[in-house]
């Protein structure tokens, strides 16, 4: 199945998905050292998102949060590419400075947590494999 | 794509005209198409928030650093509060490790061609813009005092896009650029004289908790015969904290207040009992207070005139920090103010505030005449916190 979205960020990545239903406030909500999800209560608390599509509704918090994501990507533990309902303007730079493709105008309840997916940001698609 | 770029902003986004031009370009376009810009518009000015070590880190400032490689500012760029004074950070208390980080910081931002006036009061020292000018500003408190008491046009930028405008001169023509989004949403009718840089913030209060309320962002108020910039300042940094509000109108007292229709639903009263019980909100029970502050947004060279009045000849017993701008700090010096405060113990903190000052958990109860250095004192720092008018706050510092 392939899903049409807008390109918000380009860039190919082929990788498994992790879905949320929550928002994501990178500042604060993710240790950037781990990958890992820490807000308290979040749906994802503990689990990594390093190397994964991630799948959620729109950023929350702080804007601080765009330099968590670049933090992220040059230690290696930044997700393979964002997926999002409706992007924010955190997310959005946040995936621009740091380079991680992203596609936004998804319905994400097509798209289940250990699917294997595509995110085409260059042409602003989602395939489910 | 609906936004149209001129040849110029092409190349720029072509890489033609390098690196750090190209990555601003990039950030600016994607968030013209997001909000549905149809162009880019020319900026007269660009305030760059996000400077302290303390919410940067590494992350930030590697960013930074990047940009810095070939990135130079194409207007006036002045630079929000870092985290410490750079003169006076050891009598502050602030480790030499956070203090080498942060100069690292200021350095960087300094590279890229930024005035590095390190405070959130830019239109008190010359980041000046007139009525109707687009401008790209972060720190939320004066982007609301511009768009709203000077009448320039700016969205509520974060630290990469305001970079971004600063590198390009150029920002997305979306938002509150357009007269089409610049109508007050709320009529908010205060009924009851309001007073002091406390109370206009405890109004801030008020009129933010409500817009958050109501999903609303753009408040119109009626009742307030006079406001001091003092008191307006006060307001802005209040109702941007809580409301997240970047524009609100006043009768009588901004300029725009007659370019659009009063709002005709969503009216709302304020009245002596609404101040009282928001006061109180604002005033934490068993508060031990220990630390004193006066100048959130940074404090104007009045202000600082009316401290040294109440300080002549006292001794202060708290610790007292007066938060400023450096030159506004340097202006009292010259007309003997600082002398004054300095000799009564208080002490001036130029280039930071309590808000990004690394100083969590340091105090225990801080006195304040700011709604806003209320909420971070709380949130961030986690100290008790305590509002009053600033004449209450220099006694409480001598008590």
């Amino acid at each position: 199945m392939k899903l049409e979205g807008r390109k918000i960020y380009k860039g190919i990545a082929e990788a498994e998905a992790i879905v949320t239903k929550d928002g994501i406030s990178f500042y604060g909500g993710v240790d950037p050292d781990t990958g890992k999800v820490v807000e308290v209560g979040h749906e994802l608390e503990g689990q990594s998102i390093t190397g994964k599509v991630l799948v959620f509704p729109t950023g929350k918090g702080s804007t601080v949060g765009s330099y968590t994501m670049y933090r992220m990507k040059k230690k290696n533990t930044a997700p393979a590419a964002i997926v999002n309902e409706q992007i924010d303007t955190i997310i959005a730079v946040g995936c621009i400075i740091s380079e991680i493709p992203c596609v936004d105008k998804i319905d994400i309840n097509n798209i289940k947590t250990g699917q294997k997916i595509i995110v085409n940001g260059s042409e602003g698609t989602v395939e489910i494999k | 794509m609906r936004l149209k770029l001129t040849s110029e902003e092409k190349d720029m986004l072509d890489g033609k005209q390098g690196r750090s031009t190209q990555k601003s370009m990039e950030i600016l376009t994607t968030l013209g198409e997001i909000f549905d810009a149809e162009c880019m518009i020319e900026v007269y000015s660009v305030q760059i928030a996000g400077v302290s070590y303390a919410n940067l880190g590494e992350a930030g400032l590697e960013f930074l650093s990047e940009m810095a490689e070939d990135g130079k500012v194409r207007v006036l760029t002045t630079l929000n509060p870092a985290g410490m004074d750079r003169e006076n950070w050891q009598a502050l208390g602030i480790e030499k490790e956070f203090a080498v980080n942060q100069n690292r910081a200021i350095d960087t931002f300094a590279k890229m061609g930024i005035i590095t006036t390190c405070s959130c009061t830019p239109y008190l020292i010359g980041n000046a813009p007139h009525f109707g000018q687009h401008i790209a500003w972060a720190e939320s408190s004066a982007v609301c005092y511009s768009n709203s008491v000077i009448g320039a046009r700016t969205n509520r930028e974060g630290g990469p896009s305001a970079l971004a405008a600063a590198l390009t001169g150029k920002t997305p023509k979306y938002g509150y650029h357009l007269d089409k989004n610049r109508h007050g949403q709320v009529l908010i009718e205060v009924k009851v004289p309001v007073k002091g840089t406390d109370e206009f913030g405890v109004l801030g209060k008020i009129i933010g908790d409500k817009l958050v309320e109501l999903g609303k962002k753009i408040p119109y108020i009626t009742g307030i015969s006079s406001a001091t910039v003092e008191e307006l300042k006060s307001f802005c940094a209040s109702v941007a904290t809580y409301g997240g509000t970047a524009l609100f109108h006043m009768e009588g007292i901004t300029p725009e207040y007659n370019m659009y229709p009063k709002p005709r639903d969503n009216i709302f009263e304020i009245n002596q009992d609404n101040l009282n019980k928001t006061r109180s909100e604002l005033i934490d029970d068993d508060i031990e207070i220990d630390f004193v502050s006066i100048g959130c947004p940074h404090a104007s060279i009045h202000e600082i005139a009316t401290i040294a009045s109440l300080l002549k000849g006292e001794k202060v017993k708290k610790e007292f920090w007066i938060t400023t701008a450096r030159p506004t700090k340097r202006i009292a010096d010259e007309a003997g103010y600082s002398k004054i405060i300095e000799d009564a113990g208080a002490k001036f903190a130029a280039d930071t505030c309590c808000v990004v000052a690394p100083i969590k958990g340091r105090f225990k109860g801080i006195m304040v005449d700011s709604a806003k250095a209320c909420y971070y004192g709380r949130a961030k720092n986690k100290f008790k916190v305590k509002i009053g008018t600033i004449e209450e706050c220099v006694k409480e510092a001598t008590i």
